[in-house]
C-alpha cells in the first residue's frame, strides 16, 4: 500500500470520454497487432471500414436527431464501437456484413436508445448477435493462419476479397478457408465442439489433425494480446478490477467444476481462457462503463454471472463462443442487479 | 331476488353518442386507433405469423370475418345480455365464430390452416376483438357495429400485410410466397421475386425482427402525424 506524500490540495483527474476512449483504443493494439500478425491485413481492412462507417452513422443520425454532431463524435464511442466489431468478425468477411453490424450498433442499439450512456445492451455485441443469427455461413469462416495458407495472399488480394468475395486470382473465400489438404479451418472452440459431438474425447481432439490444423496457438497468441492490454488498462486505472477478475474467476471456476465432473466431454480451464473472446470481453467489452452494473457487489456478480453464462453455452448450447451472449444477458439484469446491491449509507440503519 | 333480475335484464341502453358517425368509426379504426400500432393489441398473432404476406393476409382476412361478425351479433343482443355476465356471453360468441372459421379454413385452404397452426383458434383470445365488443358493439346499433368490426379489422389487417412484406422482402427476397394456399392454383404466378442474394437476411424472419420491424412502422405513423399536425 502506497501511502500519499505529497502536501494537499489532492487534486484528482477526471478524464473525459474521448480520454477514456482513445486510451481503450490504444490499449486493443497488441491484441489488434497479434490479430493481423497471424490472419492477414483483413483485420486491419475491417477496421479502417467499420471505423469509417460508425462515424458516418453516428453523424447521419446526430443529423436526424437534431443533435450537436462535433462534440458526440469526438467521444470516440462511435469509433470504439466499430473497431470492436471489426475484431470481432472473420477478417475476409464480405463488406457489407460490417458495414449492416456497424450500422445496426451505432443507430438502434445506441441512438435510439438516446445517445452514449442511455443504452441498455452493449453495442458493438449486439451488433455481433445479429450478424452470428442472420448470416451464421460468413460469421463463422475464419481464414487460417498466414504460414498455413495454401496461396499466399497479398494486400489486393485481401482488399478484393472483402469487396467481391474473390482474390485476384478468383478464388473464392471458402476456398481460401480450406487448409492445404483439404480440411475446413475452423475456430479451436468450434473444432472442439464439432469433434465432441461426433463422439470423441477432449484428449482424440487434441491430437487430432484437425486441431493441430486449427488455428489454435493464434487465437492463444491473440488471447495473450489482450490480456495485455487489459492489463495496462487496469494500470491506467480506466477500468476498476471487479469485472475482469470477477469474470476470469468465474470462467476458471466454472470450467474447472465441468472439467473435474467429466475431464473428457469438457475443456479445460486454461483453454476456455485463452479460446474465443475471453480476454476481449473480460477487459474491453464488459468493462462498458454505460452497460455493465455500477456498484462494487454489483460488478462482481455482473462478473461471475458472465462467466457462467459462457461457460454453460460453451459447453453445453449450440453456438461455439458464446460471450457476445452472455454479455447481452447480463446487460439486462444490470438494472436488477444494481437495485439490490446499492451500498450502504454511513449512518443509516440496515 | 325477482326485483333484482328485472333490475339487471331490463339495464338502459347508454344514449347513442351523437360524435358516431361512418367516417369517423373509418378513421378511428384504420388510422388514429389502429387496433395494431396506436393501441398494440393483439401483439402475439401481430408478430407471430406475419413472416410471409400470405400469412399475414390469412391471419388478417380470419379477423376480419370474425370482428364483423361478432360485433353485428353482439349489437343485436346487446339489450339482453345481462350486465353482471356479458363478458362469458360475448367470448362463447366470439368462439363459435372462431370455430366456424377454423373449420372453414381447415376445409378450404388447408395448406394456409397448417401453417398459420394455433393462431387461428388463438383469434379467440385477441383482445381487440373482445375491445371492440366491450367498447363499441355492446353500445351502439347494428350498422355501426357491423361498419366498425369492418373498419377495425381492415386497420389490423394492413398492419398485418405491411409487417408481412417488409420481412418478407428482407429475409426471402420475395412477395406473395405461397399465396396458392390461400386463393388456389391461378395464383401461383403472383409470387414475385424481387431479388435473389446468395443470402439472406435472417434475423427479419425471426422475432425480434418483427419486433424491431414494428417498432419502425410505429415511428413512421407518429413521424406522419406530427408532420400533418404542424
Amino acid at each position: 500500500m502506497a501511502f500519499i506524500s505529497s502536501s494537499s490540495p489532492y487534486q484528482r483527474v477526471r478524464r473525459s470520454t474521448s480520454e477514456i476512449m482513445l486510451l481503450v483504443l490504444l490499449c486493443l493494439i497488441p491484441g489488434i497487432f497479434l490479430q493481423s500478425y497471424f490472419f492477414g491485413l483483413g483485420n486491419l481492412l475491417q477496421i479502417l471500414l467499420a471505423s469509417t462507417v460508425a462515424l458516418l452513422s453516428e453523424t447521419l443520425i446526430l443529423i436526424l436527431r437534431k443533435r450537436p454532431i462535433l462534440s458526440t463524435i469526438k467521444d470516440g464511442s462511435a469509433l470504439l464501437t466499430g473497431v470492436l466489431i471489426a475484431i470481432a468478425i472473420p477478417p475476409l468477411a464480405p463488406w457489407w456484413i460490417a458495414v449492416i453490424g456497424t450500422v445496426f450498433a451505432v443507430i438502434f442499439v445506441k441512438q435510439l436508445y438516446g445517445g452514449l450512456g442511455q443504452n441498455i445492451f452493449n453495442p458493438a455485441m449486439a451488433a455481433y448477435v445479429l450478424l452470428l443469427i442472420s448470416f451464421p455461413v460468413q460469421m463463422t469462416t475464419w481464414i487460417p493462419v498466414q504460414s498455413l495458407h495454401p496461396f499466399s495472399l497479398t494486400v489486393m488480394d485481401q482488399i478484393n476479397a472483402l469487396f467481391t468475395g474473390f482474390t485476384l486470382d478468383g478464388y473464392s473465400v471458402a476456398q481460401i478457408s480450406t487448409s492445404i489438404d483439404g480440411l475446413t479451418m475452423a475456430t479451436p472452440l468450434d473444432t472442439a465442439r464439432n469433434a465432441l459431438n461426433s463422439g470423441k474425447t477432449i484428449s482424440e481432439i487434441f491430437n487430432s489433425p484437425e486441431y493441430k490444423a486449427s488455428s489454435w496457438q493464434a487465437i492463444e497468441w491473440v488471447n495473450l494480446g489482450f490480456l495485455i492490454g487489459g492489463l495496462i488498462l487496469l494500470y491506467k486505472r480506466v477500468i476498476l478490477w471487479y469485472i475482469p477478475i470477477a469474470f476470469l474467476a468465474g470462467i476458471s471456476i466454472f470450467s474447472f467444476i465441468a472439467f473435474a465432473y467429466n475431464p473428457d466431454l469438457n475443456i479445460s480451464p486454461l483453454f476456455h481462457l485463452f479460446s474465443g473472446a475471453t480476454m476481449l470481453g473480460a477487459f474491453f467489452i464488459l468493462t462498458d462503463p454505460v452497460t455493465a452494473s455500477t456498484t462494487v457487489k454489483g460488478r462482481i456478480f455482473y462478473g461471475v454471472l458472465a462467466a457462467l453464462i459462457v461457460v454453460v453455452i460453451r459447453n453445453i448450447g449450440g453456438y461455439p463462443d458464446a460471450l457476445a451472449f452472455a454479455v447481452l444477458l447480463a446487460n439486462m439484469c444490470v438494472p436488477f442487479i444494481d437495485y439490490y446491491t446499492q451500498p450502504k449509507v454511513y449512518g443509516r440503519g440496515r | 331476488m325477482s326485483e333484482r333480475q328485472t333490475e339487471v335484464t331490463t339495464q338502459q341502453i347508454p344514449p347513442k353518442d351523437p360524435a358516431v358517425s361512418y367516417t369517423e368509426i373509418a378513421w378511428q379504426g384504420v388510422w388514429k386507433n389502429n387496433p395494431g400500432i396506436v393501441q398494440l393489441l393483439g401483439l402475439c398473432p401481430l408478430l407471430a405469423v406475419t413472416n410471409t404476406v400470405t400469412n399475414a393476409l390469412g391471419l388478417g382476412i380470419a379477423t376480419l370475418f370474425v370482428l364483423i361478425a361478432s360485433n353485428t351479433l353482439i349489437s343485436l343482443i346487446r339489450s339482453y345480455v345481462p350486465q353482471a355476465i356479458r363478458i362469458p356471453i360475448f367470448v362463447m360468441i366470439i368462439a363459435s365464430l372462431v370455430t366456424c372459421v377454423q373449420l372453414l379454413m381447415n376445409a378450404f385452404t388447408y395448406e394456409l390452416y397448417l401453417s398459420l397452426g394455433i393462431f387461428i383458434p388463438l383469434i379467440v383470445t385477441n383482445c381487440i376483438i373482445i375491445g371492440r365488443a366491450e367498447s363499441f358493439a355492446s353500445k351502439n346499433s347494428v350498422k355501426y357495429a357491423a361498419f366498425d368490426g369492418l373498419m377495425v379489422g381492415l386497420g389490423f389487417s394492413l398492419v398485418l400485410i405491411l409487417l408481412g412484406a417488409s420481412r418478407e422482402i428482407l429475409a426471402q427476397g420475395t412477395l406473395f410466397a405461397g399465396i396458392d394456399a390461400l386463393l388456389g392454383d391461378w395464383a401461383k404466378e403472383l409470387t414475385l421475386e424481387l431479388y435473389h442474394a446468395d443470402s439472406h437476411f435472417l434475423l427479419a424472419a425471426l422475432p425480434p425482427g418483427a419486433f424491431m420491424i414494428m417498432g419502425l412502422i410505429i415511428a413512421l405513423k407518429n413521424k406522419i402525424d406530427q408532420r400533418v399536425s404542424k
